[in-house]
Formats: C-alpha cells, sequence, structure tokens
C-alpha cells in the first residue's frame, strides 16, 4: 500500500471511529445487561410468573382475558395482546389511548382464568426500561433511533478502515503478537489490532444488524403505504366499522388459516402492525428458524372474516432475522455469555482505540523507529502516526 | 521477516469463517444446531482472552 492510501486509510478510520466511539461506548454498556434482561427480571421481581393453579385448566376465553384488562383501565383501549411462546399461560395486555400513548399501560392476565395476574413494573423496570432507551433512541424516539442507526453506520466504516490498516501493521508480526515489553502505546496498539481482528465478523454483523434495527419503524411505516395498501385496497376510503368482531374467534381463524402455527400476538386497529379495519394475528413456527419468521393473518375487526395471511416482503424478513443477529438471544445461555464476552472485547477495543488517540504524538518512540526502519521499504509498516494525523 | 498475505491473513480469515458458521447454525435449529454455535463463536473469544492475556509473546519480529 503507498504511503498516500495508507495515509486516506488512516484518515478514514480515525474520524469515523472517534466520532462513533462514544455512542458505541454507550451502546456497549447499556447493551450488557439487555442481553440478560430475562435474568435481571427474575431477580429484579419485575418478570411476571404465572399463577400454580390447583388443577390444570386449558387456555380461556381470549375476549375475556381482554375485558379483565380493560376493567382496570375503561378509557384506554387494547393495542396489543401477547403471548411468549414458553409462557402460554399469561396474555401480555397492552392498553393505552393510541399507539403512541406514552402512558401505556402493560397488564398481565392468566390465558386459563382469565383473570388479572398484575400489572408489570414498566417496561421492566426503572433501570431496565432506562438501559434500552439510551440503547435504542437515547430518549428521543425515531431522530434519536436513526442518529444511532447512523453512528453504527460511521461503526461499518471504522471496522472496513481498520481491516484495511491491519495488513500493513501486522507484516513483522505473528498473528496475535502483544509487544508487552516496549512501551504502553506498542502494547496497546497490538491490542487494539489483536481484539480488533478476533472480533471483526461479529462486531460487523452486531453493527449492521443493529443499524437495519434502526430502520425497523420506517420499514413498517413503508410496509403500511404499499404491499398493505394493495392488499387492503377494497377497504379504500371506507370508515372504519366498529370493532365488534370476537378476538377469540379472530385468533381461531388464523390458527385454522396457518395450521401449525401458534400466535404470538394481535395487533389492534390503529397500531402500525395492522389497519383501521383489521386485527392482525401475527402468527409464528416452533422451530428456531420459524420461530422468528412472523406472518400475519388479516381479520376484519368488525365482520371477522379473514381477508388475508400476506408473506412478509423481503425487507421486513431481513429485519426480522437481523433481530436475533443483534440480540444474541438465539443460542441459549452459552451465546449470552458469548456475546457479553464479545460486548466486553469491544468495549476494550474502544477504549485502547481512544487510548491511541489521546496518546498521540507522545512516547512514540518505538513505533517512530518502526516508520523509520521500514522507510526504504516498498511497503512500509506504518506508525500509528498514520492514524492520528501527525507526522513523526 | 515480511510475513506473506497468506501469513497475515490465514488466522483471520479462518476465525472469520467460524464467527459466520457461529452466527448462522444457531438461526438454524436448535439443540446439535446450539452446540455449533458456541463452539465457533468460542474459539474467536477464546483466541482473544489468550493473545490479550499470554506473559510472553512469541516474538520473533526482525528488528
Amino acid at each position: 500500500m503507498s504511503p498516500v492510501s495508507l495515509r486516506r486509510w488512516g484518515w478514514i478510520h480515525k474520524w469515523s471511529s472517534l466520532i462513533c466511539t462514544i455512542f458505541m461506548l454507550l451502546l456497549c454498556l447499556t447493551g450488557l445487561p439487555l442481553i440478560y434482561h430475562h435474568e435481571i427480571g427474575h431477580l429484579l421481581g419485575t418478570e411476571v410468573e404465572p399463577p400454580v393453579l390447583s388443577s390444570p385448566m386449558p387456555q380461556g376465553n381470549v375476549d375475556a382475558v381482554i375485558a379483565s384488562a380493560k376493567e382496570l383501565y375503561p378509557a384506554k383501549k387494547p393495542m396489543f395482546i401477547s403471548q411468549e411462546a414458553d409462557v402460554p399461560e399469561i396474555w401480555n395486555v397492552t392498553l393505552a389511548d393510541h399507539m403512541h400513548d406514552p402512558n401505556y399501560k402493560p397488564i398481565a392476565v392468566d390465558a386459563r382464568t382469565t383473570k388479572v395476574i398484575t400489572e408489570p413494573a414498566f417496561e421492566g423496570g426503572v433501570f431496565m426500561s432506562t438501559m434500552l432507551a439510551l440503547h435504542v433512541d437515547l430518549f428521543m424516539g425515531l431522530p434519536g433511533m436513526l442518529f444511532l442507526g447512523f453512528m453504527a453506520l460511521l461503526l461499518l466504516v471504522a471496522i472496513v478502515s481498520g481491516v484495511v490498516l491491519y495488513a500493513p501493521f501486522m507484516r513483522k508480526l505473528d498473528f496475535g503478537t502483544v509487544r508487552k515489553e516496549r512501551s504502553a502505546r506498542l502494547k496497546w496498539l497490538d491490542m487494539h489490532n489483536m481484539l480488533g481482528i478476533v472480533t471483526l465478523v461479529w462486531l460487523f454483523v452486531v453493527g449492521g444488524t443493529g443499524m437495519i434495527n434502526t430502520w425497523a419503524d420506517l420499514m413498517y411505516k413503508y410496509y403500511q403505504k404499499n404491499e398493505l395498501a394493495q392488499i387492503l385496497k377494497q377497504y379504500e376510503g371506507k370508515k372504519p366499522l366498529p370493532h365488534t368482531a370476537s378476538v377469540h374467534d379472530a385468533i381461531e381463524t388464523a390458527k385454522a388459516a396457518l395450521p401449525g402455527m401458534r400466535v404470538a400476538f394481535v395487533a389492534f386497529p390503529g397500531t402500525d402492525f395492522s389497519s383501521e379495519h383489521h386485527y392482525g394475528i401475527y402468527m409464528n413456527g416452533n422451530e428456531a428458524f420459524s420461530s422468528r419468521m412472523y406472518r400475519p393473518v388479516l381479520i376484519d375487526a368488525n365482520t371477522g372474516q379473514l381477508t388475508d395471511a400476506p408473506v412478509l416482503p423481503w425487507y421486513l424478513k431481513a429485519l426480522l432475522v437481523s433481530q436475533p443477529l443483534h440480540f444474541g438471544d438465539y443460542g441459549g445461555q452459552a451465546m449470552k455469555l458469548l456475546w457479553a464476552l464479545l460486548d466486553i472485547a469491544t468495549i476494550i477495543l474502544l477504549g485502547t482505540g481512544l487510548y491511541l488517540w489521546l496518546k498521540r504524538g507522545k512516547t512514540g518512540n518505538a513505533t517512530t523507529k518502526v516508520a523509520a526502519h521500514a522507510h526504504p521499504h516498498p511497503h512500509p509498516i506504518p506508525s500509528t502516526h498514520t492514524l492520528t494525523g501527525k507526522r513523526p | 521477516m515480511i510475513r506473506t498475505p497468506l501469513q497475515v491473513w490465514g488466522a483471520p480469515i479462518v476465525l472469520g469463517i467460524l464467527t459466520t458458521i457461529g452466527l448462522i447454525s444457531a438461526l438454524l435449529g436448535d439443540g446439535i444446531w446450539d452446540a455449533v454455535s458456541a463452539v465457533a463463536l468460542g474459539i474467536p473469544c477464546l483466541l482473544g482472552f489468550w493473545f490479550g492475556m499470554r506473559r510472553t509473546p512469541a516474538q520473533r519480529s526482525a528488528l
């Protein structure tokens, strides 16, 4: 690589990482507890446990479940009801004034007795909801989300430019060498290069899928305006009729339409996941991959008739696949632990990068020597000054 | 001694392939698929830890 292109890549790596580093540190630190949100929920007691019944009972009527929840907040409307695959004893009912009501009410209802169990801590309690908000949108909604998505894009640029710079730095070193006996600066430079190359693919995937996740709201909106609007052409311009159809029956109709699948959640009319006229019954499979591939069944909320069970477009499928790849929640406890370790490795990677920039130009003896030594060679070994912009 | 491109990129490519296998395997199935993921993702993790913590690096630089 010529010295000019080396300097260019160095400039790209320096600025892309400098701008995103502080946000990436925040995302790594807040992401760490999010990996273990279930376990933390159990510890804090914010995770709802289904009550033990004296005798086993079958699933009750879903309309009764919704009615029980509504008794607590008669003025609010149901937005979503959901059921986790491993906890079929509980329906999580969300009541709100409208789709973006900040004072929405989560209510856990026993799916068998149809009695309210509890009102769970809001978004898992103060600690976890703060972690989540800092991780997702910095308390700023869609603009905050898209901003973090842009920071993720800068991270991807930093990763690519870092890989380009890796080879010239490693020309005289064995893989994984960390020179600890010379200077602190050289030690942390080697550590930065080693951790960067070891975590490369993981960090690129987690960063890339994180970026895709920030576009989720936009994708749903696009879907509603395009593919979904096509499917619902017959309803165009019609005023929504009262939502009198039974949700329980709608779920049964959806199950009959897609046999072998289970109901993950139901989106009520007026949410981003349905239409003004429909219950959106979201079904998924019970195997590793099929459990991620939701399929909506649209049931007319007035007549209870099935309108369509569309296959989601490619971009929503891509979003659904990118979610587990970002969360690391699809391979059991071993994967969660590895996700946490790789997250910590990333924190060290970011920290060493920041350190190398802060210590630029000082105690650069060893690296200057490397650069001077290599100068007559057609492929010079770069010094870290290439990255920090100061000539040795 | 100047390393050849294969010497520089051999290990990173192997680790990259391992990580890719690890990320995809658990998506496709449970049980053995999760175990493959754990091993394939665990190797880069262990190597990073090992290279970062070991006391005497195998220093064979020409300098």
